[in-house]
């Protein structure tokens, strides 16, 4: 059987029976209803069934989040408005699973004509209908399948209530036959430690139970393995060497936090500091902008965790997909070209003064070497006004993140007034091929080793070996062992990542020369496409 | 009847957690509540799923009703809570 490939979005190697998440069950002909009452009952009792169930997970469920997303799932499915249009349906002649898929129709039809946030709870809506109609037909509850023995898990994709109460015990791999880096099912695998392969075209017409082998850092997926397996965590030695190629060119590596709760693992995997301290954490879910005070809290912490070592600090990265209550951001047409990351100060300057005077305030004593970076720069105004902004507040070190076309080809420009440059590549890729983040269609628009975005590192790599001032990579891609010769090539002097990936990618960096990662840098920017790219590095 | 008109304080609007909130709040009440925004259809306080179909947003005006023993208080209840950042109850 032919092998198939797709993009390896989390290192590690695992073999195993390939099982498929249960699909929607496809509704049966009409069929004639000869009992009214009974018909209404069954219905009512697969209903009941599928809110059970959804209770039984919520109980499972670890994380609490989840929990109230499958209870408020619940709520929907046990609803006496739902209940009422099925027994209408039925008392004009349907049968429960024609009633049903009518009865969650008509909410389906209010919740697209509402628009907004709840045309996309439409897929909830779909999700509770199969569930109902599966119970009906006798068939597996669509969703995560549980065979009680270790398996590779397949979909088209993972939705959050697939995976919600997923056992990374169980399930050895992940393999989805769309998804990008940056979606659900790679941010969910790298969570789990899990290898996992997206947009791999033709895993659904794989049959199941076949045998597969899946490879997390190619994207490979061989069909026949001769055994169950699961590599992750065993495939490289325990290294804690700093970050280096193997002649020595430093290649610093760094951890990405969002709080002092991240830092233990940063320091079990030997992380050389912190590349990225995102302050969203503080900022989520408020009414009211964090307090000065509260601020130095929550950054000392982390700064005194990491005395002796770099923290580069993020200033609040908000909007888009983030947006963030206090700030009263409703009605951007479109949030993604709106006014998020720095672009807020210029509506509220005081947000951005007072977190600096906090990280000022924080760092005085702490001992960490603080630097701090503003995210969506694309001006060498806002650059400039940002460091100052930085210098006033008495911190020494300021950064910008590159995360847009402009910024990235003015990087020389940028670090004339900047201190360092740090790359965001889900945003840089996003704006680069403007293709939405969270896409999944356009998964091979947002593939790292495109071959553009690739070149627009390079620019800010060749802008940093011209002045010796440093540019660090922070964004998903970092992650990735493959890409991390190419990366220290273009110029890259610093590596940020979840902690999970750190070991796999000093193993990397130190299985080439510097050299060497300046060719395959070339020879990666020089290609036609990202599957080329990445196959020259691989072979 | 009875009614109260009040806006939805609830940062996300009566999406989710808040709807949750308030249906099952409703759900418990001794009489029978509707919710409405605007002139359009009054619709089951106690339904999930028609609730989160009104699309309020924060500070949408929603109006509730209710009639029978108990009416008034349940409805001051329910107003209180629909006025309140659910939101922000666990921040």
């Amino acid at each position: 059987m032919p092998d198939l490939s797709g993009i390896g979005v989390c290192p590690g190697v695992a073999a195993g029976p390939l099982l498929r998440i249960a699909a929607a069950p496809a509704l049966p002909a009409p069929a004639p209803v000869t009992d009214a009452g009974a018909e209404v009952e069954r219905a009512f009792a697969a209903l009941a069934e599928v809110v059970a169930d959804l209770e039984r997970r919520a109980d499972r469920a670890t994380e609490a989040t989840v929990a109230e997303v499958l209870r408020a799932e619940a709520l929907m499915a046990d609803d006496e408005e739902l209940r009422d249009a099925v027994r209408e349906r039925i008392e004009e002649g349907a049968d429960a699973p024609h009633a049903i898929d009518a009865a969650f129709g008509t909410f389906r039809e209010m919740f697209t004509e509402a628009g907004g946030y709840l045309a996309e709870r439409v897929a909830d809506l779909d999700d509770l209908r199969d569930r109902a109609v599966a119970v009906l037909l006798g068939l597996p509850m669509p969703g995560v399948p549980q065979p009680g023995h270790p398996y590779v898990l397949v979909a088209r994709d993972l939705a959050p209530a697939d995976t919600a109460d997923l056992d990374p015990a169980v399930v050895l791999a992940l393999v989805t036959e769309v998804g990008g880096p940056t979606s659900h099912t790679a941010i969910l695998a790298r969570a789990l430690g899990l290898p996992a392969v997206v947009a791999c075209r033709g895993i659904l017409d794989v049959p199941e139970r076949t045998l597969v082998q899946v490879d997390g850092g190619t994207g490979e997926v061989t069909l026949g393995a001769s055994s169950v397996f699961s590599a992750k965590g065993v495939d490289e030695p325990e290294l804690s060497h700093p970050g280096r190629t193997d002649d020595g060119h430093p290649v610093k590596l760094l951890a990405n936090v969002g709080s002092v709760k991240n830092v233990p693992a940063a320091d079990q995997a030997h992380a050389e500091g912190i590349g990225l301290f995102r302050t969203e954490l503080l900022f989520l879910d408020r009414t009211t902008e964090p307090s000065r005070d509260e601020q130095v809290v929550a950054y000392r912490e982390v700064f005194q965790a990491m005395a002796g070592r770099r923290v580069v600090i993020r200033t609040l990265d908000a909007g888009a997909d983030k947006p963030l209550p206090f700030l009263h951001q409703d009605g951007e047409p479109n949030p993604a070209l709106g006014v998020r990351g720095l672009r807020v100060a210029r509506q509220r300057p005081e947000v951005l003064t007072t977190q600096l005077a906090a990280i000022a305030e924080a760092a005085a004593d702490s001992g960490a070497d603080v630097w701090v970076m503003a995210p969506m720069v694309s001006t060498l105004a806002e650059a400039t006004s940002f460091a100052d902004a930085v210098h006033e507040a008495g911190l020494p070190r300021a950064g910008v993140m590159i995360e847009v076309p402009a910024a990235a080809l003015r990087a020389a420009d940028l670090l004339g007034v900047v201190d360092f440059l740090s790359i965001g590549t889900n945003d840089l890729s996003q704006y680069t091929f403007a293709a939405d983040r969270m896409c999944g269609e356009l998964a091979e628009l947002l593939d790292f080793w495109q071959p553009a975005l690739l070149q627009l590192i390079g620019i800010c790599g060749e802008a940093g070996r011209a002045t010796g001032k440093p540019v660090g990579v922070c964004g998903e891609a970092a992650a990735d062992p493959a890409l991390a010769p190419v990366l220290a090539g273009l110029g890259v002097s610093s590596l940020s990542m979840s902690p999970r990936a750190l070991s796999g990618v000093r193993a990397s960096l130190a299985r080439y020369s510097y050299a060497e990662c300046r060719r395959l840098a070339e020879l990666a920017v020089a290609a036609p496409d990202a599957a080329t790219a990445r196959k020259i590095v691989l072979s | 009847m009875p009614t109260r008109t009040v806006a939805v304080g609830s940062a996300s609007g009566l999406h989710a957690r808040p709807a949750k909130i308030f249906v099952e709040a409703a759900a418990k009440a001794p009489v029978k509540v509707t919710i409405r925004v605007g002139e359009k259809k009054p619709v089951p306080a106690k339904s999930m799923l028609s609730v989160l179909a009104l699309g309020a947003k924060q500070g949408t005006e929603v109006v509730l009703e209710a009639d029978g023993d108990g009416a008034d208080e349940t409805l001051d209840g329910l107003a209180a809570l629909l006025a309140k950042d659910l939101d922000a109850d666990d921040a």
